[in-house]
């Protein structure tokens, strides 16, 4: 869920290695902008908090579920759709706040936010 | 009551200003500049600027002594987060959101929002009793078992209308637990019983069974 660089690039590089990938987004031109040429997947135009579009890009059957749409809770509604509702084993959630990916993890969703790894990375980088 | 209001558009505001009327203790957060100004202005301190999704701004509003939180923003998501943090964060004893697509009720309600308001059923059900011809009439919802109590009138055209109880082809789960008719006492139907025309009927049905049901019953 989310066509832009982050879900584009996993997109891409997850159906290059032979996976069956859907991605979802509100805005076709996403698509046409950072897919990849050779992508051989569904890019499927709609919103991934809406039943009817979920069910439509076939969530019933997906091994895992990734949210990375612009937006934390979108996000986060997103993947407890997938996970209750849709029961997908494997739900992940980008999550910019790290206060709320806090509460979100101790609630049962998986969650990365980039904000942590962003700043620790750049500390290395640093060394100080 | 300690009550914070999320989202500071025409029903966050006319909300507000509803409970403080009432006497009760108001904060109501808006996250956009423009619009929380205006309120700041108007309201005073009942108002502040912020993100009623984060969890410092509703540390700083002091929400773990609230007793009600109700988010009411444009969004769903941002309503159900704001009752998410709330919850669980903050253990305020009731939740509130507004919900703009009436298909997520049930799943906020399942995650653990209290109290879910969707106008679109709202007006729905009252079209429903204002259209007393209508033939299936929504009486409660008992949301924590996903049943609904519903009222259905036999229309006069009815294929069930003559036929027994038991020889209907109701949805698996429903149940007809009462039959009104005019000028008598209220029947409680058997197997055998025959549907007259015009019998208003109390069913028990799980809501996914609601239009087998009214077919059943109402079907040509």
């Amino acid at each position: 869920m989310g066509c832009g660089r982050v879900g584009a690039q996993l997109a891409n590089s997850l159906d290059a290695e032979g996976h069956d990938v859907t991605i979802l987004d509100i805005d076709a031109y996403s698509f046409d902008r950072f897919l990849s040429p050779e992508f051989r997947g569904t890019a499927l135009l709609g919103s991934g908090i809406d039943e009817d579009i979920l069910r439509k890009a076939e969530i019933e059957k997906a091994d895992a579920f990734i949210a990375v749409a612009h937006g934390d809770n979108r996000n986060v509604m997103a993947c407890q759709m997938a996970k209750h509702t849709f029961r997908v084993p494997k739900v992940i959630c980008r999550i910019y706040d790290p206060q709320r990916r806090d509460l979100y993890i101790l609630l049962g969703i998986d969650a990365v936010s980039p904000t942590t790894l962003v700043a620790q990375m750049l500390r290395e980088k640093l060394g100080a | 009551m300690y009550i914070i209001v999320v989202g500071g558009g025409q029903l966050g505001y006319h909300l507000a200003r509803a409970l403080l009327a009432e006497s009760h203790e108001v904060l109501l957060i808006e996250k956009e500049a423009a619009p929380s100004q205006k309120l700041i202005n108007e309201l005073g301190s009942v108002a502040v600027r912020g993100d009623g999704c984060e969890a410092s701004v509703l540390a700083k509003a002091g929400t773990s002594r609230a007793d009600m939180l109700v988010a009411v923003t444009g969004d769903d998501e941002d309503n159900l987060v704001a009752c998410q943090v709330a919850k669980h964060k903050f253990a305020v004893p009731r939740t509130i959101a507004r919900v703009r697509n009436p298909r997520n009720e049930s799943l906020f309600r399942k995650l653990g929002v209290d109290v879910t308001v969707s106008s679109t059923n709202l007006i729905l059900e009252h079209i429903e009793h204002e259209m007393p011809s209508h033939p299936l009439m929504h009486l409660m919802v008992m949301h924590d078992r996903s049943l609904e109590i519903v009222e259905v009138t036999i229309p006069a055209g009815s294929a069930s209308v003559g036929r027994k109880v038991k020889d209907l082809a109701l949805p698996a789960e429903t149940v007809l637990s009462l039959i009104v008719r005019p000028g008598q006492k209220p029947v409680i139907p058997g197997p055998d019983t025959i549907l007259n025309a015009e019998d208003q009927i109390i069913a028990i049905s799980p809501a996914e069974s609601e239009e087998a049901l009214r077919a059943s019953l109402t079907g040509a």
